[in-house]
This record gives C-alpha cells, structure tokens and sequence, in this order.
C-alpha cells in the first residue's frame, strides 16, 4: 500500500480548505487517511473476536496518560522516609491519598496492566482461531509476539515499582532465574540487580525500563504491526484473502471501508469494555487480590519473606512451567531446565506460522483434530496458569508437568497432526 | 430477628464441616460491615487514638481526613489529635523507630493499611482484624504473658484487656473467658467492630465515594452504549 | 430511492452528532480528574497550612521571621519613635497609600498593620525575590544615607524599604512588600495565612 497512489487533496475555496491543501501538499495526511482508515479495506464479517486489537490499542494510550500523571508524582526511592516507610511505597500511597483525584489515576493504571493480557491473550487467542499468523501474516505475528513479550517485560518492571512485599520477592525470583544460566549467571544477575540484593538500584533501573526504555520499544513495534497488519490485510473468521476477489476498480468484493464502519463498530466495544473495566476500577480495583495482591499493601522488607508468594496472574502459566521440572537430567540441574522450558514455552510461539500445516487457515473449516488439539491446549494453559498461583504439592507438580507436556506437545507435534487433518473445503466468498 | 438467626445457624451449620476441612489455620469470623456508619466510623477512631496510636502510627493519615468521617475541625483537635500540632499533619508516633525497636523488639507496623494487607483466601482484612483484636488469650510461655488464636507467637500484648477481660484456651481450641472485664463480651464484640471499621476506613479513605462516583460512571457508560449502538446499527443498515 | 437515503443519512448524522456529544462530555469529564491531580496536593496544602506565632517575647525594636508556605513573613515590633519615622517616609515612597493591591482590605494607612506596633510582611523583595535586610540603625552608620530613618535594604539590587515595607521612589522594587492575611487569634497570637473568618 504505497501512499503515492493517492490524490492529493484540493481546496474547495474556503480558508480550512486552503489551510488542508497546504499542509497535504507537504505531508501524507491524504494519503494516511485513506490508506489506513477510509480506504483501507477490511472483510466484512468480522466477529466478536476481532474488537480486541483496537482495544489493546485503547489500553496502550490508557497506560501511557496515566503513566505520565503517576509519573508526576512516584518517587523511584528505596531509602526509608521519616515514618520508617520507603520512599517509594510512601510515594504510591500519596498518590492515593494526597493527591486530589491520585486514586483513580492509580487504579486505572494498576486495572489496565490486567487489563492489557486479559486482552492481548484474547487477541492472541483469535489468531490462532483463524490462523491469523499463516502467510502471508508471519511478520505480522511475529511483531505481535514481541509486543506480547515487550508487555511481559514492562508488567515486570513496573510491579517492582509500588515497593511492597510481592513487588520485592517477586523480582528477587525472577531475576534469581538469570542466576541459573551456567558459568556466568551469577554474575549476569548481580548486573542486573546492580547490588546483592533487590536494591535501591534496581528500583531505579526499573523505573527507568517502565517510562521510557521498554515503552519506546512498545510503541515502535505496535507501530510496525499495524503497518504490517495494513500492508497485508485483514484476515477474517473464513481465512481466506478478501484480496483474491475484487470488483473492477480494484476493491476486494467482501471488503468495506474501515472507517465509517469498523470505527462505528470498535466505539461500541470501547464502551462496553470502558463498562466492565469501570465496574473492576470502582467497585472491586484489588479484585480479589489478583490484580493487586494484598501482600503488596506491606512495605518491602528484605528480610521477610511472605509465607505464600505467587506473580501476578498473567505471568503464572509460565511461571509453572518453570516450576514443572523438578528432576536434572543431562548434567543440567533442574533449576535451569525449568529456565529453559519457560524460556522455550514463549518463543516457540515464533514458530508458529510454520509449525501449522493445515489446508484451512479458520477453525470453521479445520478437521476435528486441530480443534480437539486448541481445546485441549487452552485448558492446559488456564491449569497452568491457575496452578501457578498455587503453593506447589506433589499433586499439583504432577498435573503442572502433564500440562508442561500438553502445551509443548501441541506445538511440537501440530506440523503431523494439522496435515493429517480432515479439512472441510473453504468457502469462495466469506459468510456471515 | 429471630428469622436471621436461624438462618445464621443453618448456614453455619451446613458449612462448619467444609471449613474444618478447608482450613488449617483458625476460621476467621465475620466483622460487621460498618463501612457507612460514621458513628461507629468515630467511635473506632477514638478507640484507635486512645489504644493503638501510642505505638503504631497511621502515617498515610492526615488528621483533617478525619473530617470525612463527619467530625469538625475542632472535635478534632480537641478529642483525637494528640500527636500532632497542625491538623494536616499526619497519625505518626513520637517514638523513633530506633527506640521502638528497643522498647518492644520490633517495630509496631504502620496501621494505615493493616486493614488492606491482611486480606487472604480465608477472608477480608476486616475479618482477619475482628477475630485477631477478639483472639487473645492467656499464654504463660509468651514474654508477653499473651497469645492469640489468629496470630500465633504474636509480639503485641492484649491492649484492650481491660475492656475485654482475660480468656484462655480451653479444651478443644476454644476461648473461654476466666475474668471478665469492664464490658460484657457482647459490648466488646460491638467495639471491636467500631474499631476494626475505622481500620478498614484508613486503608482506603475514599472508597465509599469510589463507589458512588462507580454508578455515576457506569450510568453515564450506559447512555454512552445506547448511543454509540443505534450508531453502529444506523451505518451498518447498507452492508450484507 | 433518493428520499429515503436523505432519511438514512438524517438519521445519522443525528446519531454522529449525539455520539460525538456524549464523547465529549465523556472526554472532559475524563480530563478533568487527571488536571486536578496537578493541583497542590493534600500534603502541599498541609505544608502550606497557616502558621500560628506567638509574639508575647517580641521586644520593642526587634524583628522575629516566621516561615510561611516557605517564605520569610517578618514579624516587627515598632516602637513610636519608629512609627513617628513613617510620616516622614510618607513622601519618600512609590506608593505611600498602598493603592496597589499588596495587602488584604483590612491593611490601610502608612502603617500597614491591624495594630500599628505590629507589622507583618512577607520579607521578599517585589523586584527579583530576593528577601531584604534588616537596617533599623538610623542615619551614616546605616551605611545607606546620613538621613536613612531605618528600614529594609535588598541586597541584590538595592531596594529600600521604610519600616512600614513600603518601597522608595526610584528603585527596582515595582510595589511595597507583600502583608499576607493575618489575624489577632489573641492579644499575643498572630495566625498567618488566613483572614479572619467573618
């Protein structure tokens, strides 16, 4: 979609005419208009699944404003104040309290990060419904793995920031797993801690990733991934190309304007997604001690570890992975092979436009085999996920490295079971 | 009354085997919800002055803030503020943290959020509070001469003992009053409640007008859908 | 055919109209909190509570600073012989009625004071910020003139002050000093930073 295939704009005579067609003659305003929004064409079935990228888009600002205010105020300090509390902990209930309207600020910041997975893996879901990330979508998927990834390094960084119990075990393990890594894992982990502890240091470090490091990263890649999203198409819940089939001035027949109509449509779904996260910021903002968990309203303390640690929800089904391995084979300890399987368990997503061979890209025409197989495969997610936030027991080892297995399996063996699968034939034109 | 009290007994009844089960530690009991009382909001803030501020501060507290709660300025200054000059001023202690630590051997936690983080599985913070503030009981073995059924080994003596009297463990892990004290154990239940109230209260200063500016929102978010559908339905009438 | 379009397109435009309202009544209101978390904080409005000063151990001649929202509010005991200076100064000033608005309503006259020994003053400059020094000791010795009746020098760019903290004619001071609001909770107790309730 080259942005030289549009006309330029003219002036109608009047002064905000005159005004347009100055700033369009220096400027692809025109062009970026039409090319991304009303003349971008988009297929026009799609469903319920498909409000969640704009949605994460949403949430992106969300994060972004509010980050900007709470930044005005958050004070990235781990030295103990006059009350014997540390600055930083002070400074998040400051905001709370002290600072007029602090508290919603805080909260809407602390519900989006939930927030953002709860629609990032929704998003992610989708593609793998309608095999989004086959060709020609692989980069496409590709900048959104990195995106996921960039998330999970920002959630990481930011939950070290409120300074309370969980925000300090919780970085204390997980930067521990970098102490896994033989030979120079040791010392990889005192870098990056830039003490021998979780210290006043790190707080910085991370305070500096959560504004403006990974941020930047962020936006750029989400950048990429629309211009990639643009530059292919949309899929559709049919997966097929819309473009194979176009009227005589080159418009895919089962394509429609992405704005009016898909703009209309997403204010719709902004507002009802504005409604339940409205209902979680007012009415339930700790929600149940999953988005803010209750041993974080406890000032850190290196010297205490709570009794019953757990991360934040979206990182637990990882986070079981890594705890799934308990035995050491192959000369490497365990400790690390749970590393590995954690590390493996995120970037084998990379793979997966070409581990999928399946005819059909849409669940709608795939064979029994690959729905089984997705079935199966989120269920095992969500136990992981929930026993993650689980003390660990011999019984809960067991079912977390049966579902170890299963979420590997489905990635390592769909390359047989998507060719061996009885695929419906696919429509030529998308359905309702 | 009668109604609800049955009604209290069969629940309780139908799920006293299951939390037998369910809990190795001690089962919390239910506080009243307090939430929008403010006589009882004030009562416990007198409570807590007057018995917990000598040790523990509320440091995330301004005084005026106490004016949320329905006191003037003057009952303020008058009746709770002793620990500061200026009403803007936060419920901090005199007490250096150095000398604290001396003095009892740990630092008293700052109770601004006690309400907050000792939520759990087992129940809300204000449970955990009602039965912890109720749970003491004689403990000979303790340097105190105290212990408590929610906090065991606790480092805190039974600051209220006067009102509630002293209770030891009897048979089967159950409290058993020995000597009664200034109120009668119904009373004290009561005040505990009006204490535990404020404590909650602290934790989140604003949460009941959260709460009401949450259905202003949600209202508004509803108008906001009505609107925004008859839009989408209005544009979406010439595609199929 | 075209008429029933017309209507179609009627129908929305209305709908496009009241979403766009609705959007932006939920956009201001949504910007209205994140503005106001810009304004001075609980902790700012406590820091910048007003400040009581006891005056019961001011001596005639003598100069007490109270701090108030981080300035110097000067507190000065004048005696009559200082008082009686004023009159003499009331020719020398910019502005000797203090027309211009330095003051609360209820400061007026050359003395800019509720009781004539006290005088409250903010004790910054009006030229640059700078806060003035104290030169009570009359005429050479002063080391400003040989008829200098006592009063205040900025040292950054030379301002004088009479002791009423009115600026004299001709220098970098636009106004006289600033009197903040104040009133007598007692005889001897001065709360500075807010009038008198009515």
């Amino acid at each position: 979609m080259s942005s030289t295939n549009f006309e330029k704009y003219k002036s109608d005579g009047s002064l905000a005419g005159n005004v347009l067609e100055w700033v369009d003659a220096r400027f692809p305003l025109t062009a970026n208009w039409k090319g991304h929004l009303s003349e971008y064409y988009a297929p026009k079935n799609f469903n319920f699944w498909y409000f969640f990228g704009s949605l994460a888009l949403l949430v992106l600002v969300m994060q972004i404003v509010t980050g900007i205010f709470l930044v005005m105020h958050y004070k990235p300090d781990a030295s103990l104040n006059a009350a014997g509390v540390p600055v930083a902990f002070a400074s998040v209930e400051y905001i709370m309290r002290d600072v007029p309207w602090g508290w919603l600020i805080r909260y809407m910041h602390a519900t989006g990060a939930s927030a953002f997975f709860v629609v990032v893996y929704l998003h992610m879901f989708r593609a793998m419904l309608y095999g989004s990330y086959r060709k020609p979508r692989e980069l496409l998927w590709i900048f959104g793995v990195f995106i996921y990834l960039c998330l999970m390094a920002e959630a990481f960084a930011g939950y070290l920031l409120p300074w309370g119990q969980m925000s300090f075990w919780g970085a204390q393990v997980i930067l521990n797993l970098f102490s896994a890594i033989p030979f120079v894992g040791d010392d990889l982990a005192l870098w990056i801690r830039g003490d021998y502890v979780i210290a006043d240091a790190t707080l910085n470090r991370m305070f500096a990733f959560h504004v403006i490091a990974i941020p930047l990263a962020l936006i750029g890649l989400v950048a990429a991934h629309i211009l990639a999203l643009h530059e292919v198409g949309s899929n559709n819940p049919d997966g097929i190309e819309i473009k194979a089939k176009k009227d005589e001035k080159g418009i895919p027949l089962d394509g429609i304007p992405f704005h009016p109509y898909y703009t209309v449509k997403d204010i719709v779904g902004v507002v009802v997604f504005l409604m339940v996260f409205s209902i979680i910021v007012f009415f339930a903002p700790e929600m149940g001690g999953y988005f803010l968990e209750f041993n974080n309203f406890i000032p850190a303390d290196p010297l205490v570890t709570p009794p019953h640690i757990a991360p934040v929800w979206y990182f637990t089904p990882f986070y079981s992975i890594l705890r799934a391995n308990t035995v050491n084979f192959f000369w490497i300890d365990a400790k690390l092979w749970g590393v590995i399987f954690m590390g493996l368990g995120v970037m084998i997503l990379f793979f997966l436009p070409w581990l999928d061979r399946s005819p059909a890209k849409s669940i709608r025409y795939r064979g029994p085999i690959y729905k089984g197989a997705l079935a199966v495969f989120v269920v095992a997610f969500v136990i992981l996920g929930y026993l993650g936030m689980q003390a660990p027991t011999p019984a809960y080892t067991l079912v977390s490295q049966i579902c170890t297995v299963i979420y590997f399996l489905f990635f390592l063996l769909m390359p047989w079971y998507t060719r061996i699968d009885k695929c419906k034939p696919e429509p030529e034109r998308v359905t309702q | 009354m009668r109604m609800t009290m049955l009604k209290k007994f069969l629940i309780a009844a139908l799920f006293v085997p299951l939390a037998v089960l369910a809990s190795e530690g001690v089962k919390l009991d239910r506080a009243p919800d307090r939430s929008t009382d403010q006589a009882a909001l004030q009562n416990g803030a007198k409570l807590f002055v007057n018995n917990c501020l000598n040790c523990h501060g509320a440091s995330f507290i301004r005084y005026n803030r106490l004016k949320d709660i329905g006191l003037t300025e003057q009952q303020i200054k008058d009746n709770l503020m002793f620990t500061a000059e200026k009403i803007g001023e936060p419920m901090g202690i005199s007490m250096s943290r150095k000398d604290a630590k001396e003095f009892f051997g740990a630092w008293p936690p700052d109770l601004s959020l006690i309400a907050r983080s000792r939520a759990s599985e087992s129940g809300s913070g204000a449970d955990w509070l009602y039965t912890y503030l109720r749970g003491f009981y004689r403990d000979e073995t303790r340097p105190t001469g105290w212990n408590n059924i929610a906090f065991p080994s606790v480092g805190m003596p039974h600051v209220l003992w006067e009102l509630q009297g002293e209770q030891v463990m009897g048979a089967e892990h159950k409290l058993t009053l020995a000597r009664p004290g200034k109120l009668s154990s119904k009373e004290f239940d009561d005040a505990v409640g009006d204490l535990v109230a404020f404590l909650v209260w602290m934790g989140e200063p604003q949460a009941q007008f959260r709460k009401q500016l949450g259905v202003a929102v949600l209202l508004f978010l509803g108008v906001f859908f009505i609107v925004a559908y008859a839009m989408k339905r209005a544009f979406w009438k010439d595609i199929h | 055919m075209s008429s029933s379009e017309k209507k179609v397109d009627c129908a929305r435009r209305n709908l496009v109209f009241a979403s766009a309202a609705v959007g932006g009544v939920a956009t201001v209101a949504t910007a209205v909190p994140f503005l106001a978390s810009m304004a001075p904080s609980e902790r700012a409005k406590a820091a910048g509570a007003p400040v009581e000063a006891d005056i019961s151990k001011l001596a005639p001649g003598e100069m007490m600073r109270v701090e108030w929202r981080g300035k110097p509010v000067w507190i000065l005991h004048r005696t009559k012989e200082m008082l009686e200076t004023l009159k003499k100064t009331d020719a020398l000033v910019a502005d000797p009625a203090s027309k211009r608005p330095m003051q609360p309503d209820y400061i007026k006259g050359d003395s800019r004071s509720i009781k004539p020994e006290y005088l409250v003053v903010v004790g910054i400059c009006t030229h640059l910020g700078c806060s003035p020094t104290d030169k009570f000791q009359k005429g050479a010795e002063s080391g400003i003139a040989s008829d200098w009746p006592g009063g205040f020098l900025c040292p950054c760019h030379g301002s004088t002050f009479d002791l009423s903290g009115r600026v004299y004619k001709n220098k970098p001071a636009p106004d006289n000093l600033e009197v903040p609001p104040h009133y007598y909770l007692s005889d001897m107790r001065i709360l500075i930073g807010e009038d008198k309730k009515a």
